[in-house]
């Protein structure tokens, strides 16, 4: 008996060695992070069809109803012609419709707008998207990086009038709703004090202008970006400048930082490799949920603005009823939300190699 | 009898505890004012539904305190009618969002192993999903009746990072001595968890609940805003929808009719958010000291 229990496993060598190489590659955080990614993008891709499909006013069924109540359509014909804007074959058992959207979506096929026929979702995402991408993305990097600075300012000053000032600015702004802001953007700049040309900024370039490295395109790409902009920024500051704040102060009382002014090294080295560093860590974690949040926002903020982005295109689509363009583009939306999480993740390990090495989730 | 008097002098003494954070206790008063003007409010001011052509867009008055709107109707009975339905969808969805988070999160954070690692996956999923855009898809697809069910909606998706919040302190407070002399003396799961790790998060539990109520009040005026939810009735929401529908913003007198609603929004918002410094005080002792 008590052999046995002593007796170490018999594993073959190359079994050992590869489970321990098993093991590296899964605690690789990189290759964890992509898998994560990846099955996320496989529940939203399932979630969207079976939405779709299964809900008891399913969009297939509500247009197959407008079709026959509008054109005095007979109910197989209409459901054909669904059929065929969904690009999906509704004879088909549900299981096989799934793996045809799947096929489907490999091969970046989105299925056809039912209000613009002829013209593939896909279409429409490769117009739309890249602005979106362009002033969200812009957005972000600006607030992040005024959020860090103004919140190193705050813990440095804290108790001070400087500190009081921007945490009472700073809670009024993460408190007000974003719409509210654009709201407000329009009515005060635009309309009462005129200092913006609110319906020249519409759109996401003036008539005229094509894409293209020139400044000119780029200036008016700016021009008409700058609205929806100033909205994120406004609304995503505040909460930047909050948690930068906190962690800051909580960092500067840590030991390195002691260390560091002991060693006698410069005021201006310790605030930016010492204390700013290790106090923006926490913020990055947060990135994650604050880019689904603007992206989520630029649907609202995209259509009082009238930027033509891929939020405005959403929200157009679900307020007529183009399903096939609601559901393709709210599949992008999802995934490059993820995709955008990936990178924030990639970009926190990055700055903090640590998390590379623990086993932490 | 005493159990009166016990429960109105832990009532004073909550009070005086708030009333140490002077931004919070100012946010306090801001909300009950808000929500007594909101349900009591409408016996004393009735709803203002005549149209009246000549009183178009008036800017406010002795007669019409905030004004009136593009059918001459007073916007002051508009907004003190119109709050009612806001905050009643708020505590629902908080109150349902809270639920999911606090009775998973602690499971979640107790049971871990496997348990642990599905509603974790569950809640990363749902987390990455973008919420609004869902949101307004499934307000465009399903059918709202009445306003209960559209705060069930927003409830059902606000949970998320409140889950993971509650998760990471129930981890922490599981290690803690006295969930481990609870456990010594064999007291069972739902002991530690509704009288040993539960009551030790109040302050999360309570300051989750108005960050969630923020949330909803955000969802719900977007969903009206953008014309998403059938509207009926008075609400801010509707209020600000018709008011920016309706061209209030291009005229000096009908700026009011778009900025006192804004202005209650915001209010509600701000009053929500900063009483939770004054309930801080209250369920963590701790931070008593420093003030």
């Amino acid at each position: 008996m008590a052999t046995t229990l002593d007796a170490p496993p018999i594993v073959p060598a190359e079994i050992e060695h590869m489970s321990g190489r098993m093991a590296g590659i899964w605690n690789s955080f990189i290759l964890r992070r992509l898998l994560k990614a990846l099955f996320t993008a496989f529940v939203v891709v399932t979630l969207t069809f079976f939405l779709i499909r299964l809900l008891p006013s399913s969009p297939i069924e509500l247009f197959i109803q407008e079709l026959m109540v509008q054109y005095s359509m007979p109910y197989h014909q209409a459901r054909d012609q669904a059929a065929a804007l969904f690009a999906i074959d509704l004879d088909q058992p549900l299981i096989l419709q799934y793996f045809d959207y799947l096929g489907g979506l490999l091969r970046g096929d989105l299925g056809t707008s039912i209000l613009s026929p002829g013209t593939p979702v896909t279409s429409f995402i490769k117009r739309f998207l890249p602005w979106t991408i362009f002033s969200v993305g812009l957005a972000l990097i600006i607030s992040f990086t005024t959020g860090v600075i103004l919140g190193l300012v705050m813990a440095y000053r804290r108790e001070g009038w400087i500190d009081h000032i921007l945490t009472v600015i700073a809670s009024i702004l993460s408190a007000i709703p974003n719409y509210i802001f654009g709201i407000l953007l329009i009515i005060w700049l635009g309309v009462r004090w005129g200092v913006v040309p609110v319906a020249q900024m519409r759109g996401s370039l003036s008539p005229g202008v094509h894409p293209g490295f020139t400044l000119y395109f780029l200036k008016d790409a700016l021009f008409h970006a700058a609205l929806p902009i100033t909205a994120y920024v406004l609304t995503t500051v505040g909460t930047w400048m909050l948690t930068m704040k906190s962690s800051t102060i909580s960092v500067l009382e840590e030991d390195y930082v002691t260390v560091a002014r002991a060693k006698g090294l410069t005021e201006s080295r310790i605030t930016t490799a010492y204390v700013g560093r290790n106090a923006s860590l926490p913020l990055f974690t947060l990135l994650a949920i604050s880019i689904g949040f603007v992206v989520g926002g630029s649907v609202l903020i995209e259509t009082i603005f009238q930027y033509q982005g891929i939020g405005y295109v959403l929200l157009q689509a679900i307020n007529r009823r183009d399903y096939v363009v609601m559901q393709g583009v709210f599949l992008i939306i999802t995934l490059s939300v993820i995709f955008a999480n990936f990178f924030a993740d990639m970009l926190y390990s990055w700055v903090d190699p640590r998390i590379k090495f623990g086993s932490q989730e | 009898m005493n159990m009166f008097t016990q429960a109105f002098s832990s009532l004073g003494v909550t009070l005086r505890i708030m009333s140490y954070n002077k931004v919070g206790f100012a946010g306090f008063l801001m909300v009950i004012f808000i929500v007594l003007v909101s349900f009591v409010g409408p016996y004393f001011v009735p709803l203002d539904s005549e149209t009246k052509v000549d009183q178009i867009f008036q800017p406010p008055s002795a007669q019409y305190w905030f004004g009136t709107d593009h059918q001459g109707r007073d916007i002051f009975s508009h907004i003190v009618n119109g709050g009612k339905d806001v905050i009643i969808v708020a505590v629902i969805a908080a109150t349902l969002s809270t639920l999911i988070a606090v009775t998973f999160g602690t499971f979640s954070g107790f049971a871990g192993g496997r348990t642990d690692a599905v509603i974790m996956a569950i809640t990363d999923i749902m987390l990455t999903i973008p919420q609004l855009p869902l949101l307004l898809i499934l307000a465009s697809l399903l059918q709202f009746e009445n306003i209960a069910s559209l705060g069930l909606l927003l409830g059902f998706l606000n949970w998320p990072s409140l889950l993971r919040a509650v998760r990471s302190q129930a981890l922490s407070l599981k290690e803690r001595d006295f969930v481990e002399a609870a456990r010594a003396l064999d007291l069972g799961a739902p002991h530690i968890i509704f009288r040993e790790i539960v009551p030790n998060m109040m302050t999360y539990i309570i300051i989750s609940f108005a960050l969630a109520m923020t949330g909803a009040i955000y969802a719900q005026v977007a969903l009206v805003l953008f014309g998403l939810v059938p509207f009926s009735g008075s609400n801010w929401g509707v209020m600000l929808s018709l008011a920016w529908v309706r061209g209030a913003i291009f005229f000096k007198d009908s700026i009011w009719y778009i900025m006192m609603p804004i202005a209650a929004i915001v209010l509600l918002q701000l009053s929500v958010v900063t009483t939770t410094r004054s309930l801080e005080l209250v369920f963590n002792p701790r931070l008593r000291s420093g003030e």
